[in-house]
This record gives structure tokens, sequence and C-alpha cells, in this order.
């Protein structure tokens, strides 16, 4: 009984792929690849090497845009929400300048940049910037004002105030922000890859396209994309149940 | 330990009556003319009203007022955490300019910090300290609070009425010389309430702090303090100071401390009939 | 929680114009001083909009693109709302489909790209495509949790009163649910609005996407760049605040304390 119940989301993803295998096969014209063409794909991917260098070459440019806008936006949005005018001198413009796709950016970051990594990186650096410091700033604004007066009643200076009471408190909520905005930012990086990069697995699957029609080569791809993407969700998720941040969850 | 504690206390009663330093010595704090007015939709709100009051050292004193009064406001006020549109708060003859370590605020158990664990939030204050003094502190405090075995525990992991004598335990561990006490008791049980009451009385016997003391409840004044002070609906002005000359431990259905808190119940407006 | 004091009434209308003054005219010499030739300067933005607005493209464009995020967006709520309903209330269900989604969601949308190509041919239909997938798994999911962390005691409450499943669904679980679910909805609109860029970059020939890259390729045009880029923070900051009045809504807002 208990293994049948285990059995079932096996059970249910096997039969998608059959359906997909069918379906593939009783296409009218043979473009998309079944299931063992995609299998195929990566493991021909795998020998000529190319698997873990496109793989190393996304990750590589997620770690830097991401790395990178942390570590600037986080104090800055703590700052904008410590500072009740700062916060509204920027909100505003913070506000007009988030929903601009960060793909829309191609262009400039091109011509400040080059075709290359720096580009793609820009580029993620800007779909993680923003949202990180919204999230730092709601953070901030979402500490009860009994946490900050139990600290300063300790006689805390204003660093160490930051350091213990400010920073701890907005933990949990900065964990999540910077999980939702690695998922953006492995989403920009494959949209980035397409048009201004040669290598990543976003290029590996217009390559494979334009590059003949290899579409067991593009499913392939975005089957990597999907998997690196879980790990990092993954990842990210693990950091949620350190027991020093798990008060700040309480929903589930 | 806590024999130890209870032995040294009752030295110190004897050797300084608390009805002796009240005339003899100037008084811890003076509030003097405090006027509060918040702004809301750009009209004032009247909070607080000439509010005057002075609190001798030692002394435990309650506020004592209908919910929403402003006796909160008052007490942050006192605290340095609000300052007042009028009129200023003297503690030892020094204007209050802000929150203190000298003076700790204890809130309901909310003021505990969710991310330290309950040894981490009772060394939260005591950054100064050696690590080996610190770990000593720790150690007295969470055995006088009664937390034995919780040291490593997350507050949420703690019942209601361990979160609040954390919230003590953290205060007292700085050594202060005032205690300010926000509805402390107000989120616990009616049993644990009585126990803390009970220890609040203890420590306060053995470590001698100025104790302010917000509440809504009565009795609960009545069973505590030296003096409550009962504050008018808003915007708070003091109606009236009752001086409760009964000595701990009280016995509470006396005829005194009958008449005491039948007399407050009368000024509020409320017979105590049921 | 100020250190200085509640700022006077002027000052809500004072920082903001201050801030972005302070940025046109950085923008404004910084290009001036470079003596670059390709990036624009805020007047010639301004020009460049302007420009739009006489060919008739500008309206047009940003149409284009509202339409197929609305297409694609709405289609998504349409299905994965329910669904995403019945999976929480039925968690066999859930544990059973669950793998399934968990693998499905992290594939970026834009790398379906060449697959809706195939499958819908270059045109609307392939980015509207795009945009339902990468709105369907966050609302779904969003959904599912919703429906998942409904208090237990509200369902028996709803059940005391002798509801249906169906009317217990709809009167109990559905609205407890909401606050979570509007979560989703916005968080993947901001996603669909992303990646309506990005389709009409690849997959069309209209659009705000689209004005991006072909100001580019065709005569590097970036002072017409610029101007698509700010209509395009623009409409999307539109859109987030229509969502932000349906959240303050009396009988949505329960759910939200300390949500942004």
């Amino acid at each position: 009984m208990k293994l049948n119940v285990r059995l079932r989301p096996i059970g249910f993803v096997a039969a998608l792929l059959v359906m997909w295998h069918v379906a593939a096969k009783h296409q009218a014209t043979p473009i998309l690849p079944g299931p063992l063409a995609v299998a195929e794909g990566i493991a021909e991917l795998a020998q000529r090497g190319l698997l873990l260098k496109y793989i190393v070459a996304s990750l590589f440019r997620v770690t830097w845009g991401f790395a990178t806008a942390a570590i600037l936006a986080i104090p800055l949005g703590l700052a904008i929400g410590w500072y009740r005018r700062s916060e509204m001198a920027l909100n505003p413009l913070i506000q007009i300048f988030r929903p601009i796709s960060p793909l829309a950016w191609i262009p400039i970051s091109i011509l400040w940049f080059g075709v290359g990594d720096l580009a793609a990186i820009f580029l993620i650096f800007l779909a993680s910037f923003l949202p990180l410091t919204v999230t730092a700033m709601n953070a901030v604004a979402g500490i009860p004002p009994v946490t900050v007066r139990a600290g300063r009643n300790f006689g805390l200076s204003q660093p160490q105030l930051v350091y213990r009471v400010l920073y701890p408190a907005v933990a949990p909520q900065l964990i999540i922000g910077l999980r939702i905005t690695l998922g953006i930012a492995w989403l920009v990086v494959v949209a980035a890859e397409m048009i201004a990069v040669n290598s990543g697995l976003g290029f590996l699957i217009v390559d494979a396209r334009n590059a003949g029609n290899r579409y067991d080569l593009v499913v392939a791809g975005m089957v990597m994309i999907g998997v690196i993407g879980l790990l990092l969700d993954i990842g990210m998720r693990s950091m949620e149940n350190v027991k020093s941040l798990r008060w700040g969850y309480s929903e589930d | 330990m806590e024999q130890t504690m209870a032995t040294t206390s009752m030295a110190k009663t004897v050797m300084v009556p608390a009805q002796a330093t009240k005339q003899t010595l100037k008084p811890k704090l003076r509030a003097e003319g405090i006027d509060m007015a918040f702004t809301r939709d750009g009209t004032s709100v009247p909070v607080l009203e000439n509010v005057k009051l002075e609190v001798h050292e030692g002394e435990f004193v309650c506020l004592l007022g209908p919910s929403g009064c402003g006796k909160s406001t008052l007490l942050n006020v006192i605290a340095g955490f609000l300052s007042p549109t009028h009129g200023q708060v003297l503690i030892d003859g020094e204007a209050v300019r802000g929150p203190d370590p000298r003076r700790i605020f204890v809130f309901q158990e909310r003021g505990v910090f969710p991310w330290l664990t309950v040894e981490g939030n009772i060394g939260f204050g005591l950054f100064k300290l050696s690590k080996k003094e610190r770990a000593e502190r720790i150690a007295h405090y969470i055995t006088l609070v009664g937390l034995q075995g919780f040291e490593k525990a997350y507050p949420q992991e703690l019942s209601g009425g361990m979160k609040q004598r954390l919230e003590v335990a953290r205060a007292l561990a700085v050594n202060p010389d005032m205690l300010f006490l926000d509805e402390p008791f107000g989120a616990l049980d009616s049993i644990t309430r009585l126990i803390m009451r009970r220890e609040l009385l203890r420590i306060w016997e053995a470590e001698r702090k100025t104790i302010i003391f917000v509440t809504h409840d009565i009795e609960e004044a009545v069973q505590l303090s030296d003096r409550v002070v009962v504050m008018s609906a808003r915007p708070a002005k003091i109606q009236r100071v009752v001086e409760i000359d009964i000595a701990h431990p009280r016995d509470i259905s006396s005829s005194r401390y009958l008449e005491l808190r039948d007399g407050i119940f009368e000024q509020i407006g409320l017979a105590h009939k049921v | 929680m100020t250190l200085l004091g509640q700022p006077m009434k002027w000052e809500r209308y004072f920082w903001p114009l201050f801030a972005a003054g302070v940025l046109l005219l950085l923008w404004h010499f910084s290009v001036r001083w470079s003596h670059t030739k390709i990036f624009p300067s805020p007047v010639d933005v301004v020009r460049g909009t302007a420009e739009l607005i006489r060919k008739g493209v500008l309206l047009h464009y940003v149409v284009d693109s509202l339409r197929r995020v609305s297409a694609g967006y709405l289609g998504a709520a349409v299905l994965a709302i329910p669904a995403g309903l019945l999976l929480g209330w039925y968690p066999a269900a859930a544990a059973v489909v669950n793998p399934t989604i968990q693998m499905l969601r992290p594939i970026s949308p834009i790398a379906w790209i060449p697959v809706s190509i195939i499958w819908f041919g270059v045109g609307d239909l392939a980015a509207i495509y795009l945009i339902f997938l990468a709105s369907f798994f966050s609302i779904l999911v969003a959904s599912i949790n919703g429906v998942r962390n409904v208090p237990s005691m509200y369902r028996r409450a709803g059940r005391n009163f002798g509801l249906s499943p169906a009317k217990l669904i709809a009167r109990v679980v559905f609205p407890a649910a909401l606050p979570q679910v509007i979560v989703g909805l916005r968080i993947a609109l901001g996603i669909a609005w992303l990646v309506v860029v990005a389709a009409e970059m690849i997959a069309v020939d209209s659009g705000l996407g689209y004005l991006v890259i072909d100001s580019r390729n065709s005569g590097k045009r970036y002072d017409l760049v610029v101007a698509a880029m700010i209509l395009i923070g623009l409409t999307g900051l539109a859109l987030d605040t229509i969502f932000r009045r349906i959240e303050k809504l009396r009988s949505v807002r329960w759910g939200f304390r300390n949500e942004s």
C-alpha cells in the first residue's frame, strides 16, 4: 500500500513520457524529438564536453551578476527602508525602473560592454538588483517597532543595532527574496545567452535550432535548464531551514 | 541559589525599611507636566494631559487605567522611546533624552528576539562583559527565572509564560536600576499570571529595582504595588494616587486589601458586584 | 522608527522630485561630458518618443504587448487557479502531480521559444503561449499552497454549518486562500511582463520588445531604445498599480499585513 502510494508520482511521470514518446512518433512532420532522442542528445553533449562547459558558463554568469547585486542591493535597501526620507525620495524612481524588463537593457548592455560575458552579467545584475533592494526595503519597514525599541534599550550603537537587530530581523524575508530573485536571474541568463553571448545553455538552445534544426539538442537544453533551476531553488530553500531563521516562516 | 537570594533580600529590608527611604530620598523619577498629542489625518489627538508623577528609589508603582487610555504612551515617554509634546521626565535629576540600558523596558512577550536562543536573548545586553562573565550571568538568570534545560531553545519553542520570564530575565541581566513593564502578564493564563506576579515580587524584593508597571487589572495593581496611579480615559490624566499600605506577602482576603481594591473599583466607576 | 522625526507634508512631493531631478541631471551631463554620439540624452529620448507618437506606432506597440500579456496571463489564471484549488484540496492528487510540476516549473519560459515557434509559428500565438507558460506555474503553486495553508479550523467551521464540498471550496477555502493566490498572481504578472519583452525580441514583429531590438538593429536608434525601455517601465508600473488596488479591496485585505 505504502509503496503503491510512493510509486504513483513516478507512474504519472512515466505515463507522460510514454505519451510524449507516442506523440513524437506519430507527428505529421518529424521535427520534435521523443524522450529517447533527447536522452541521446544529452549523452552526445556530454561526450563532446559541451554539456559541462555550457552549464559552467551559465552558472558563472548568474553567480557573478546575482552576487554583485546582492552585495550592493541589500545594504542599500536596508538603508533606504530605515530612513523615511530616503524612501520617499527613491521609492517612486525604483518603482519606475523595476518593471523595465532586464531584457530591454540588452541593446544598452551590448553598447556598454560589448558582446560577451560582461554584458550578460550586467543583465543578471539588473534583473536581481532592484527586486532585492525592494525586498530589503519592505523587510525593514515590516520590523515590529517593539523589536527596534527593545534593541535600542540595551544601549547599542548604531552599527551594533544594524548588525544585531536589523539584520537578523529581516533575514528570513531577505532569503525568500533571494530565492525568488535567483529564479528570475536564471530566467534572464537564458534569454541573455540567446541574444548576447556565444556559450551557455541559452546559447545551446538557439544554436541547436539555427544550426541544423537539432531539436533533440534544443529539448536537451531545456531539460538541463529545468534541472539546474530546480537545484538552485532547492539550495535556496534549504537555507530557510536554518534554526535561527525558521521563526520567520510560520506559514508553511 | 534561590535560597541565598531570599535571605539577602530579607536582610536588606530589615536594614532599610521602605517607608523611611521614601521620605528621606529625592525622587528617583519626576515627570513634569507631560502633554502628548499624536497627529492623525491632520488633526491633533491629545493622549496625555498635564501628567505629574514622582517615583521614589526602590518603589513599585502601578499605572492603572482602561485599555487604550494612554498609560502605555506615558510609559514609553518615561522610557525615552517617545518625546512628549510638552513637559519633561527627569530621572536622577537628568532629563530623559532616549532609551538607556540603565532602565529596561519589558514588552509583552513580543519583545524577545525570535532569532536568538534563550541564552542569546539573555546575553543580548551583555556585550561589554568578557565571555566568561557573560556565561556566568546568563546561567544565573536562567536559574532565577527557572528556564534550566531550555538554554538552547528558540522562543517559538517556548510557552507564553516562559517567553515572558525570558524577557524579564533579559532585562534583569544587565542589572538596570529601573524596570518598566507594559502589561507584561496580559497574554498569560491566570495560573501562570499568578506565578509570574509572585516571581516579580520576589525579584523586586531581592534586587530592589524601581519598577513602573502598566496594567488594566485592578487586582493585579493592588496585589503588587506600593502605590497605584489611577488614570482616566483619553486624554489620560492622573485621577488619583492610592497608597497600598499592606506589607508583602499580602493577604488578598484581608479587609484592608478589599477596602483598597473596592475604593479603586468605585473610582473607575464600577461597583464591585457581579 | 525614524530617528529624524516625522516628515512634513511638503516633503512627500519634494523628495521624489528632488531625486528624479538629480538623476536626470546626472544622465544629461554624463552624456554631454562623455561626448558620446550613440547614447541619447534625456532630451533626445523625449524627441524620440514624440517621433513614435507622430508615426502612430507608440500606442499600437503598447496595445500589442498588453494584448499578448493579457491573453496569456488570463488564460493561465483561468486554468491554474481552479486546478490549484483542486490539487490543494486533494493532497493525494497533488502528491502524484507534484514532481512533474516541480520539474517543468524551473524551465525558463524563454527556453521554450524554439518549441513554441514550431507549434504556433512566428507570431502572436507563440508569444502568448510563452506568457501562458511563464504565469501558469507560479499561479498554480501559489493556489495549491494557499489551500494547504487554510487553517483546518476554517474547514471544520464551514462543514459545521452543513456546507457541501463545492460550497465549502467556493465560500470558505477560496476566500481563505485568496491572499496567497493574489501574491502568486502578482509575481506571475511581473514575470509575464518580463517574458513578453523577450518573446517580442525573438518571436514577433510588433510590441515594445520588438521596438527595443528593432530600433537598435535598424540604424542604432538608441533614443528609441531608451524611449521603449521607459514605456516598458511605465506600462509595467501601471499593471502593478492596478494590482495593488485589487489587493487593497476590503474583502481581500485581511491577509496582507507585512506583504509588500
